[in-house]
């Protein structure tokens, strides 16, 4: 008897181990094969802060949740239809999370009374033998022992062996789900080139869970999830991290400016220097510099000299970066600030996400320091929101925040990429020395467009010799200037200026619903996912309710408050406690819903849906 | 505007139309005077030329400066200076600081800009005092100093910025003071000349908050004594009739009196030894005190290592051959793709 195959619509399947067991690279190989089936998705990766945190315990456990479907794919997923599970602490940490009725696959040998002592289960009696778990679809597999024998006759050594079990688990899951080992297979032989025993073990390992599945067929059904209807196009897989570090690259080609990426090592910002310093072959330049201020003060350098100065880190670095943003803004330079939130305040929760970094860019620093502030939504919108943080940057000579946050950064989704003539070019306004003074005079660095922009004139250029600084400056020629009259002036120029940049954003739209009606969801950053996938559900049950996501934060868009106006409720959920909540009702007294979560996990479609009941009830 | 050729450009040339606001008789004025005089003759085109600075009083100085420039913030010149010449390694920059902004708030950055040996020349003003927050003490205050902050007397161990500047492996250290105009513009031209950071600690004079902090060195009474100014291949004498020498004994240094020792038997002072420029710098005793060690003036020690702004383009470069120019269509697309029809 073969076993038979269902096609449920979409799957979510929860990865969970200790943070050594390699679930984030089983958990990312099992999203790359889907992704390349055609299945929409969304991923969130859960791991603690330590780097190997004590072995079996519930500090340890490292989760890696992917949501597939034939479906539009909106969120991680609510609750899991699966849970492979390494460990007894695993089970622990994320039983909850299993719908009942869903499948457990677990690797027995984790649940050995050591493992049970580590997971603080008092009883000493294995979930698994006790009988809890009836509401379940229990899988136990002695994946450990199982390896082992595999691999007995390859030489490796026993730390090499049990290195691989991850394999083991990945092969039994894709025959689960009826999917192919040939991405996995190429995946093993690209990576470990130079190790072919390596490259072997894995792949036989990796064989042997599969097969095990289909030979021992103790689960009587797989599952196979069609494709997704998704636009015509090209597809890829990809990252907030590696989208953001993607859409750099591209606004610098496509700005013909050199990029420089001054930076600190800090989760979760730390894998956008690790990306760009892959490609110095298109010219970009990675500074690890000695702190987070002489990094973005490096970017600054090297604005000033023609390049486009790039900073990155997370909120207690973007709060060390203050002092010198405000000194970007005086320069009237171009200089993009990546801040990729994490749980705060202080050092917080370093892996976790959250959203309540919004103040801080973009009222984070002393005196009147107005500059632009973008956000992306979703991965892959980390690209587009990049590079338009780097137009804006360049087009208007000023400092541009880009946020993203931990979910983003680390969660993936297809995206279908553009092609680079697609993008669109923008370039810097370099003064030249046709614009130098006449004899005696001296080169005015604070000359206006139309639009308070002034020209970028870079050291180097003949005749354009200049001073700049921090200290307030008369308008024109950039010379100190203490007057009253003059300051006035210079605080009311540099926020008309940004107030600008209204005009060179798009306006905003509908994400998804009617124009006008009774509730408006208002969105900006990683709750999107949640909020479409929720508003989506409450128009197909009949109610008035419309999604809008805001990318540009500071300035809004032209249209933003007429958007607003059209629905009876604005409702504003945030993982703060509610900081866009309060820049609408101070902006415009509209009075706004506030639904605030600061848990560092984000919010569940249902958490949404709940509340926008409740306003209509 | 015509471009102004090498060698025709004068001191006046670089003055700016700005009003120089230090106090009367401080010793900035004598050190941006020297670096006016200095610059045209380095064969460095003007619009090549960038002064950038921290805060501090000192850090007015690129104002003065008819080259590029930058004000920057306190103690950030060198991170500044850093990203400036990683992207534009062609330019000539100096960077202006102050013992407050380079050793107290800007410590970090300027030990990592000398290990980093960027090609730039520090001029750091060094008056031992906070000036212009009006008289507090500095990291290079003598120990008990009384001023403002510190009515009973400061309680910091101050630095040795010499020593600290060879502990963090500067490549180029050199000392000189505002009242010697002569030896301030040699410094200046060996710094430049040097490819490195080249690290110039200058005493200068407060006369308001700190007046006459360096005059032991400086007034001609006392400065023989007081004073050791250093030249490779020379041999280690002072005094005001060069009366002095200093030898070696073992690797103590030992003063002797030039009627009972002979020339043959001194110290030779050379620039590319490390183990007796890390001697040198701890001549920091108070020189005044009988029996301390005058104080040295010169290049103490110079070597060459590659700047970092070299490296970084020589890994571009790198990249670039290996891999390929870079194609944005192929970071676009990625490893792997598929595609919906």
């Amino acid at each position: 008897m073969s076993a038979t195959i269902e096609k449920p619509k979409e799957i979510t399947i929860l990865f969970a181990g200790d943070s050594g067991d390699g679930i984030q690279l089983t958990g990312t190989q099992f999203t790359d094969t889907n992704a390349l089936f055609g299945n929409d998705l969304s991923t969130f990766p859960n791991f603690p802060a330590e780097i190997r945190a004590p072995q079996g315990t519930l500090a340890g456990v490292s989760g890696f949740q992917l949501h597939f479907g034939s479906i539009e794919i909106f969120t991680p997923g609510d609750e899991c239809d699966a849970l492979v599970v390494m460990n007894a602490a695993a089970l622990k940490a994320n039983l909850k999370s299993l719908k009942k009725g869903g499948i457990i696959i677990a690797n027995t040998d984790g649940f050995d009374p050591k493992n049970l002592r580590l997971a603080k289960i008092d009883s000493g009696v294995s979930a698994l033998e006790d009988g809890s778990l009836s509401d379940y679809k229990v899988y136990p597999i002695e994946v450990t022992k199982l390896t082992k024998e595999c691999l007995k006759d390859s030489g490796l050594g026993q730390k090499d062996i049990d290195r691989t079990k991850n394999m083991f688990v990945l092969g039994y899951v894709l025959w689960m789900f009826d999917r192919s080992l040939d991405p996995t297979l190429k995946y093993l032989s690209d990576k470990f080139k130079k190790k072919p025993e390596i490259v072997d073990a894995n792949s036989k390992v990796l064989r042997a869970g599969y097969n095990f599945g289909d030979t021992t067929e103790t689960p009587t059904t797989r599952f196979s999830v069609d494709k997704a209807q998704m636009g015509k196009g090209t597809y890829r897989n990809i990252m907030g991290n590696e989208a953001a570090a993607i859409g750099l690259v591209a606004a610098a080609q496509r700005s013909g400016l050199e990029l420089f990426y001054g930076s600190y090592p800090i989760t979760p910002a730390s894998d956008i220097l690790h990306e760009l310093a892959k490609h110095k072959n298109f010219g970009v330049k990675t500074f690890q510099a000695e702190d987070e201020i002489a990094a973005v003060a490096s970017a600054i350098g090297a604005s000033f000299g023609g390049a486009l100065g790039i900073t990155a880190s997370s909120g207690p670095g973007i709060a060390l970066k203050g002092e010198a943003i405000g000194l970007a803004l005086m320069l009237e330079l171009p200089l993009v600030i990546v801040n990729v939130q994490r749980g705060g305040p202080s050092t917080g929760l370093p892996t976790k996400t959250e959203q309540a970094d919004l103040l801080q860019a973009i009222y984070g620093r002393n005196g009147e320091a107005p500059v632009a502030v973008v956000a992306a939504a979703t991965p892959a919108d980390c690209f587009k929101m990049a590079y338009e943080a780097c137009r804006l940057a360049v087009q208007h000579m000023t400092p541009v925040f880009f946020l993203s946050d931990g979910y983003l950064a680390n969660g993936a989704e297809p995206w279908r990429f553009p092609t680079a003539d697609e993008l669109p070019a923008f370039k810097g306004n370099f003064a030249t020395s046709a614009d130098a003074a006449e004899e005696g005079e001296n080169y005015r660095p604070y000359e206006r467009d139309e639009n308070l922009v002034r020209k970028w004139a870079i050291p180097g250029t003949l005749g354009l010799e200049h001073r700049v600084g921090g200290i307030e400056k008369q308008d024109g020629t950039g010379n100190i200037s203490y007057d009253p009259d003059n300051h006035q002036h210079m605080v009311n120029t540099r926020a008309q200026k940004i107030s600008n940049i209204a005009n060179n954003i798009p306006l905003q739209d509908i994400e998804l619903g009617a124009a006008k009606g009774k509730v408006l969801i208002l969105g900006w950053g990683s709750t999107f996912g949640a909020i479409k996938g929720a508003t989506k559900e409450l128009i197909e049950d009949g109610h008035s309710v419309s999604h809008a996501h805001a990318r540009y934060l500071f300035p809004f868009p032209k249209n933003f408050e007429e958007v607003l106006r059209n629905f009876e409720t604005v409702l504003i959920p945030e993982m703060n406690m509610g900081q866009l909540n309060m820049m609408i009702r101070s902006q415009y007294l509209i009075p706004t819903v506030a639904l605030n979560k600061v848990k560092g996990i984000p919010f569940s479609k249902n958490e949404i849906k709940d509340k926008v009941l409740e306003i209509l009830k | 505007m015509a471009e102004v050729l090498n060698g025709e450009l004068t001191a006046k040339d670089f003055e700016t139309d700005q009003e120089v606001r230090w106090c009367p008789g401080c010793g900035d004025y004598s050190i941006l005077k020297q670096v006016q005089k200095v610059i045209p003759e380095l064969g460095v085109k003007r619009e090549n030329v960038v002064f950038i600075s921290g805060i501090g009083c000192s850090s007015r100085f690129p104002y003065y400066m008819n080259t590029y420039g930058m004000h920057s913030i306190h103690g950030r010149a060198p991170a500044v200076v850093s990203g400036l010449k990683a992207t534009n390694p062609d330019l000539s920059v100096w960077m202006i600081t102050g013992d407050g902004d380079a050793l107290s708030i800007g410590g970090n950055h300027l030990i990592h800009m000398l290990r980093r040996n960027f090609n730039i020349n520090i001029l750091l003003f060094n008056n031992q005092i906070y000036g212009l927050t009006k008289g507090q003490y500095s990291p290079t205050s003598e120990e008990g100093k009384t001023t403002k902050s510190t009515p009973m007397g400061s309680l910091d161990h101050p630095f040795n910025p010499a020593a600290l500047c060879l502990g963090a492996d500067s490549t180029f250290y050199a000392r000189t003071m505002d009242r010697d105009p002569i030896h301030l513009r040699d410094v200046l031209s060996r710094a430049n000349a040097h490819k490195g950071t080249s690290m110039v600690e200058i005493y200068q004079n407060c006369n308001v908050f700190n007046d006459g902090a360096f005059f032991g060195m400086t007034d001609k009474e006392t400065k023989g004594n007081q004073t050791l100014f250093v030249e490779h291949g020379k041999p280690l004498v002072f005094g005001a009739t060069k009366e002095f020498g200093i030898k070696l004994d073992g690797f103590t240094p030992v003063i002797v009196n030039m009627n009972s020792a002979s020339e043959n038997e001194l110290w030779i002072h050379d620039e590319t030894d490390r183990t007796k420029a890390n001697l040198l710098v701890r001549f920091y005793q108070d020189p005044s005190l009988e029996g301390n060690f005058p104080r040295p003036f010169g290049v103490f020690y110079t070597e060459e290592r590659a700047c970092y702004e070299d490296l970084l383009v020589n890994q571009v470069e790198t990249a670039k051959s290996k891999f390929g120019e870079g194609d944005l269509n192929a970071l676009l697309r990625g490893k792997s793709t598929w595609t919906i029809n």
